[in-house]
């Protein structure tokens, strides 16, 4: 009975209150610049897509994209220099969306990963010219059924997907706000709007369709259970809480909000709900993040993926999901330390070693790159629990760094290449550093960075985490962490020792001769790893400056 | 600021390296004098350091400090004490002599391609490892250090794995398989040992706050940094493995038989007269100066194990059918030699360590070289292919024989003083111990007096008859060789009156004063006086 008069009451009071009386949101659109720029350039892009000729849209995407993701970092800048990465770091968006030192640096370090990952996926003189036009990684037409006649006439006629370029821009934004996010719906709306497109992406590879798509099915199958994991633990902490701010979660968990939303009475406050709705929100972020035991799409997506597209997902979705990560556990759940620490513990132990340990067996560069991707999240992860702000920092600096070596790596696999597309079987690579050492070279520096070796943005990263892990009291986890380096290692120097100290075999692959736009990529990958490797003290304080999260 | 010598003298060889690699693929012999050029001008930056040491002034001298990763606490430090003085010097005294030892090791064969260039590659990375090791010889900073102890591992990869001995038996691709073998059971091993030694290095800065040093060393001595003693224990062990790897020391010795083997001879010069060094040098610098507690408290097991080297590198040496291979089982019974005098934590024992890397270096080097030289000639590795060498070849076996006396510490040559200090240093502390050592002595002149006799003596073996005899070139490189061991044996005093005040600083970081001389010992100490 009371239930149904309390509902009554509800209902009465929704009715009672006037339309004019719900305020107008205010939105600081200057504040949210970077993304709206990005998400404006998308939207362009479909309708360039729809009534620029065929032609000249290729050239019309890349410029745009270009110019978005440039104006978007310069903006990036901006407010970093205006304050709102220390001072004047707030919450905008009527609670939506935080502006905050760590969401300026992973944004500014998505747009600048961004920036040349587009520029591999605008490369088009890899691949032969068919029928006279010059053609990218992206299939003539995603719609057409692999190896049909559609198909072939798609490619006649020179058709390219250039919705590509929107695609990535709207995953972009979708990263853009997914660290920055402040309130559990914005996390979910970001997550689909940086997930989906890259669903889409992972399916249109030119060479290999039919892998391509199964990836792009694998991913999409996996990714929508991540979501419903995400999606449900956040009804579960709504009912908690009462509330899909952070801010109020976060309150309501250390204790100091205790009035009962009459509606929720019979879940608020209820431990149970929360400790079932964080773990499955940490579920979906690790599964995003790629961490053991979510880790299984990896392998398959990176190999399956436009190789353009496995470095752009490879290095900014691990971004957007750490930051996301971060913010969850150091603004949302701090009051829960003691819960998820132990489990972050062996999460991330389980996922730097299976990572080692199995990318070992790989025999194929994307799905080793895939495996060392898992086991670099495990170090990424140390640095998550050591709960500091050196934590912080070194995570912002391990994914920044990171990213770069990624995208550089992902780009020279597009170099190499056979008749059947990018040669990826590691047997091919094979006395590669006797036919092309300077292709050979930067893969090794690429490689070396992986593996941490000093002078190189990896070593520093690691560095990085591992002391402030240890700082953090977690200095067992660090000695597992060395110990999985020395396993990752390991697998890095099997690729350098086959590209340099094995006699070339006479039918490998050759390495094709790049456009300016993927030498730019390589060119700074190869020179962001070495200056964060010799000189990394100026990026070290930025991240450090910018590891506070506004509450 | 004063003229940054130390930076200088690293640099120099670095921008070496860089240039050499630089030269176009066609000139391949300009390289090579240019690399020679490089590690000449670095033998007289050292000479210079040498000159502008003052032995008996501060403990770090010619010391640069800037800023470089503030928010690790990292500073660029640079300072020499005696032991480094003396180290950088051999270093880059026995660099143009690879250089000139491996003058036709990298030519490319006919059948490569044209834009292959080994040879610029192979004196880059030459001089890339002698600029690694001057700095890791200099660096006061214990991150900075790490940094290069550990980047110096993939110059040396790639020159144990890309350029390996021609002189093999079997096949082409066998011997690749096995270099490559060798090269990564080098990297793993000594990878494996530097990563551990990095969680070691988180953990001092956790309790340090910084990696200076000086700083670290000095609040110890004044009681201001405490550590737990487990936690200092765990810290030392972390960096003494990477060093026992290194040095190579018995259980953790066996990658250098396979990289010494597979290598070219000068290459295994390198690794086992300059690159090893920096183990045996870190554990005098780092492992004692840092750690002096847990020094002491790990002396009993380091030495038995500093022993069993000893004793088992010169066992199987005796065995070996390959001459290289020998060498380097010869090296690891040296190597035990030294690491038992620095931690006999005696004046005399550490006195006699320093002085034995250098005069290991030395040695091994010249009777390397010649073994490299003996080895080309004929295309193998295998003792029991030569015999009645020095009648055909008389310089060259007579250049043997002295390196060969070298090694077994023949008094009169420099290798003998600095074997003898370290026995008296263990002898006066640990006599049982100094006494079994001494079947290291026996055992040595049993393996190389045999080596000499299988090879260079008896009937001349139909293969051997044509070898030709030293050439300038060669000469030039083990004469000089020849003379310093001569001339260090003969007078020692220019060596240990830079390495002394340092051995005495060390000894008192460890808070260790000399057992009282007994009537028995006095008489060696007398000798070690003069």
């Amino acid at each position: 009975m009371s239930t149904l008069t309390s509902a009554h009451s509800l209902w009465t009071l929704a009715a009672d209150t006037p339309a004019d009386r719900i305020p107008a949101p205010t939105i600081e659109y200057a504040q949210l610049a970077p993304t709206l720029i990005v998400v404006g350039a998308a939207v362009v892009g479909i309708l360039v897509e729809a009534f620029v000729p065929r032609r000249s849209r290729y050239y019309v995407q890349v410029f745009l994209a270009f110019a978005a993701l440039a104006s978007a970092f310069a903006a990036v800048v901006g407010l970093a220099a205006g304050g709102y990465g220390s001072t004047k770091a707030h919450i905008a968006a009527m609670g939506a969306i935080a502006v905050d030192g760590p969401a300026l640096f992973l944004q500014g370090t998505i747009l600048l990963a961004s920036v040349v990952a587009v520029f591999t996926f605008a490369e088009r003189r890899l691949d032969p010219a068919a029928h006279g036009n010059r053609v990218d990684s992206f299939a003539a037409q995603a719609a057409s059924v692999p190896g049909s006649d559609s198909e072939k006439a798609a490619v006649k006629a020179g058709f390219t997907t250039t919705e590509v370029f929107p695609l990535a821009l709207f995953a972009i934004a979708g990263m853009l706000i997914f660290p920055a996010a402040n309130d559990l719906l914005t996390l979910f709306v970001a997550l689909e709007v940086f997930s989906l497109p890259l669903y889409l992406l992972c399916a249109v590879a030119r060479r290999q369709r039919l892998m391509s798509q199964e990836a792009a099915v694998k991913y999409f199958l996996l990714g929508a259970f991540s979501s419903a994991f995400l999606l449900f633990g956040i009804a579960l902490l709504y009912g908690y809480a009462g509330s899909v701010s952070y801010a109020v979660i976060a309150d309501v968990v250390d204790g100091t909000i205790t009035k009962i939303d009459p509606a929720l009475a019979g879940t608020m406050g209820n431990d149970v709900l929360l400790l079932m709705g964080g773990a499955l929100i940490l579920t979906g972020l690790l599964f995003k993040v790629g961490a053991v035991p979510f880790h299984m799409w990896t392998p398959d997506v990176y190999q399956g993926a436009p190789t353009p597209v496995t470095g752009f997902m490879a290095a900014a979705t691990k971004v957007a999901a750490f930051g996301a990560l971060l913010r969850l556990l150091y603004v949302v759940l701090p009051g829960l330390r003691w819960d998820w620490r132990p489990v972050m513990w062996a999460v991330a132990i389980v996922t730097m070693l299976a990572g080692a340990v199995i990318a070992v067996t790989q025999t194929d560069v994307k799905r080793l790159l895939a495996y060392s991707s898992v086991a670099h999240a495990g170090f990424i992860l140390a640095g998550v629990i050591a709960t500091s702000a050196e934590g912080v920092q070194s995570v912002l600096f391990y994914l920044a760094a990171y990213s770069f070596v990624t995208i550089g790596a992902f780009a020279v696999v597009t170099l190499v290449r056979d008749a059947g597309g990018e040669a990826t079987h590691l047997s091919k690579w094979a006395g590669l550093g006797r036919r092309s050492p300077l292709t050979a070279a930067v893969f090794a520096v690429f490689l070396l960075a992986f593996a941490g070796i000093p002078l190189t943005s990896g070593f520093t990263g690691k560095f990085a985490v591992f002391s402030a892990a240890a700082e953090g009291g977690a200095g067992a986890l660090v000695v597992i962490g060395v110990l999985s380096s020395a396993i990752a290692a390991f697998f890095y120097i099997r690729v350098i020792v086959l590209m340099f100290f094995s006699e070339p075999k006479a039918d490998g692959p050759t390495v094709a001769v790049p456009s300016p736009l993927t030498m730019t990529t390589i060119a700074v990958g190869v020179a962001v790893t070495l200056v964060l490797g010799l000189a990394p003290q100026y990026f070290l304080e930025l991240a450090g400056q910018a590891s506070t999260f506004v509450r | 600021m004063n003229f940054p010598l130390l930076t200088v003298t690293a640099a120099v060889p670095a921008v070496g390296a860089i240039l050499t690699a630089a030269v176009p693929a066609a000139r391949r012999t300009a390289a090579k004098w240019l690399a020679l050029f490089f590690s000449l001008a670095t033998l007289a930056l050292a000479v210079l350091i040498a000159i502008r040491f003052e032995p008996g002034g501060d403990r770090y001298q010619l010391t640069e400090s800037r800023p470089w990763i503030a928010d690790f606490g990292v500073r660029y430090e640079l300072g020499v004490d005696g032991i480094g003085v003396v180290l950088i010097g051999l270093t880059a005294l026995l660099i143009p002599f690879v250089i000139a030892a491996g003058w036709h090791d990298a030519d490319p064969l006919e059948t490569s391609s044209k834009r292959w260039r080994p040879t610029q590659g192979f004196f880059a990375l030459i001089l890339m490892v002698e600029a690694m090791v001057i700095i890791s010889f200099e660096a006061t900073d214990v991150f900075l250090f790490y940094i290069f102890f550990e980047a110096m591992l993939i110059p040396m990869y790639f020159l144990i794995g890309g350029f390996g001995d021609r002189a093999h038996s079997g096949s082409d691709e066998n011997a690749a398989a096995q270099r490559s073998y060798a090269a990564v059971k080098f990297l793993l091993y000594n990878l494996v040992g530097g990563l551990i030694m990095l969680a070691a290095v988180i953990g001092l800065y956790v309790v340090a706050g910084n990696f200076s040093l000086q700083e670290i060393t000095a609040a110890r001595a004044a009681g201001t940094l405490d550590m737990a003693t487990n936690t200092e224990r765990l810290l030392f062990l972390g960096f003494f493995f990477a060093f026992a790897v290194k040095a190579p020391l018995w259980p953790l010795h066996t990658w250098l038989p396979n990289a010494m083997g597979e290598s070219t001879a000068p290459v295994a010069v390198l690794i086992t007269a300059v690159v090893d060094k920096v183990g045996t040098f870190a554990m005098l610098r780092f492992c004692l100066g840092l750690f002096p507690e847990a020094s002491k408290w790990a002396t009993p097991v380091i030495l038995v194990l500093a022993l069993i080297s000893i004793v088992y590198g010169a066992l199987v040496a005796v065995g070996q059918r390959d001459i290289k291979r020998l060498v380097a089982y010869a090296s690891i019974s040296h190597f035990g030699f030294i690491i038992l005098g620095i931690f006999a934590m005696t004046s005399q024992g550490q006195s006699g360590a320093t002085l034995y890397m250098v005069n290991h270096g030395l040695s091994t080097a010249a009777l390397m070289l010649v073994a490299g030289f003996l080895i080309s000639r004929r295309g193998s590795r295998l003792i029991a292919d030569y015999g009645g060498v020095q009648k055909v070849a008389p310089v060259l076996a007579g250049t043997f024989l002295i390196g060969g006396l070298a090694t077994l510490s023949l008094p009169g040559l420099a290798p003998f003083v600095s074997e003898f200090l370290v026995l008296v240093g263990t002898f006066a502390r640990y006599p049982v111990i100094g006494i079994i050592a001494t079947i290291g002595i026996v055992l040595a002149a049993l393996y190389t007096l045999v080596l000499y006799q299988r090879t260079m003596t008896g009937p001349v073996k139909e293969e051997v008859r044509t070898m030709p005899d030293l050439r300038l070139r060669e000469v030039f490189v083990v004469a000089p060789l020849i003379a310093l061991l001569i001339g260090l044996g003969v007078y020692p005093k220019v060596l240990t009156d830079i390495v002394n005040p340092a051995v005495e600083h060390t000894m008192s970081d460890v808070k260790q004063t000399d057992p009282k001389p007994e009537v028995a010992v006095e008489a060696k100490n007398g000798e070690e006086a003069k």
